[in-house]
């Protein structure tokens, strides 16, 4: 029996669906079987962030409304096997299906996959819903700044009401240069702020421009820094402990001289 | 000395203190935004706790949490028709 996720954040563009395609192409590297599925009616992404999006046959509204079979409309992806994409549709909107049928396919997918990992909309109505109606537990997806951590923690709130407690939190696109000048919200604030457990951070990196340019998910990417951070969150999904990344950076000229001024 | 330093460079405070103190007024108000279903249940409690000590009218309590600067506070209304006897 396998478990499903579900990626949410509230506050559109902090990077839930690279998220979800990178922790699921990751799981899937892992050599578990992964289906990951687009909620987002009507503005749906996950088919071109993981390069998929010309083999769309049928939809999740297809199958919510019985005209196709849930297995027929799992896209296979091009570099894993055993890793799936069931996608949204694009031209219906987010009541075209229902919690209940969310909920169902959750259910039967979790009997033959590992994980099934789900992409919330941006929002707090009726997608978030959809999207978290058949999860087992919510990774919620911030990013070091005031509006996405506020949205959170009203995200937080709504995930504990539907009864899914202990979310956790992946802070990404954080900029350890503009944490180190003081400039940017740290980990600890962010912990303290939102009183939830931390799964990983990952950092702004251009490589994750690139890889959604190509379609093809960061954590494939050796030399990729933020493809680094999602595999390691991967493991940590996966059970294992796995410590922070290091991020390390040379201290500027001018930093340094401020604080020797602040000591005094 | 050194806030005469800091004056000199134009030092502020960190803008991530800034945005962190911020966060966390804003959050207290957001948070005490109570949801229907916690109204309701709280005036149920109060109800049946309040007439054990005096009468008043059930459709008349008031609650309600506002805003004030720092804080948010909790306010009851319940206007008393009668306070039962002392015994």
């Amino acid at each position: 029996m396998g478990e499903v996720f579900v990626v949410t954040s509230g506050k559109g563009g902090v990077g839930k669906t690279t998220t979800t395609a990178n922790i699921g192409t990751g799981l899937a590297k892992m050599g578990k079987r992964v289906v990951l599925m687009d909620t987002d009616i009507g503005l749906r992404n996950l088919d071109v962030v993981m390069g998929l999006e010309n083999r769309i046959v049928y939809d999740i509204v297809d199958v919510a409304s019985g005209q196709c079979k849930l297995k027929k409309a799992l896209i296979k992806d091009k570099r894993f096997d055993n890793l799936y994409l069931l996608p949204a549709a694009q031209t219906k909107d987010k009541t075209a299906v229902t919690e209940e049928q969310i909920k169902e396919m959750c259910d039967s997918l979790k009997e033959e996959f590992d994980y099934v990992v789900i992409d919330c909309p941006a929002g707090i109505e009726q997608g978030f819903k959809n999207a978290v109606a058949g999860a087992d537990w919510a990774l919620v997806v911030t990013n070091p700044e005031v509006s996405s951590v506020r949205d959170a923690d009203r995200i937080i709130g709504l995930l504990e009401a539907s009864g899914l407690n202990e979310p956790k939190l992946l802070i990404n696109r954080m900029r350890p240069n503009m944490v180190k000048q003081g400039d940017m919200l740290n980990i600890d604030d962010m912990l303290e702020i939102l009183a939830i457990k931390l799964l990983g951070v990952v950092p702004e990196d251009d490589s994750i421009v690139i890889s959604t340019n190509r379609g093809e998910p960061a954590v494939l990417d050796d030399s990729s820094q933020a493809g680094q951070a999602y595999r390691n969150i991967t493991r940590r999904i996966m059970g294992e402990d796995v410590a922070l990344m290091n991020f390390d950076v040379e201290e500027g000229f001018f930093s340094k001289l401020t604080k020797l001024f602040k000591k005094n | 000395m050194a806030s005469a330093f800091q004056r000199l460079f134009g030092d502020k405070k960190n803008s991530k203190e800034t945005a962190k103190e911020r966060l966390q007024l804003v959050l207290i108000h957001d948070r005490a935004s109570l949801s229907k279903g916690i109204v309701d249940d709280l005036k149920k409690d109060l109800i049946a706790v309040i007439s054990k000590y005096m009468e008043f009218d059930e459709k008349n309590l008031e609650v309600q949490v506002e805003d004030k600067e720092d804080m948010a506070i909790l306010e009851v209304n319940i206007p008393i028709s009668q306070l039962k006897r002392s015994y």
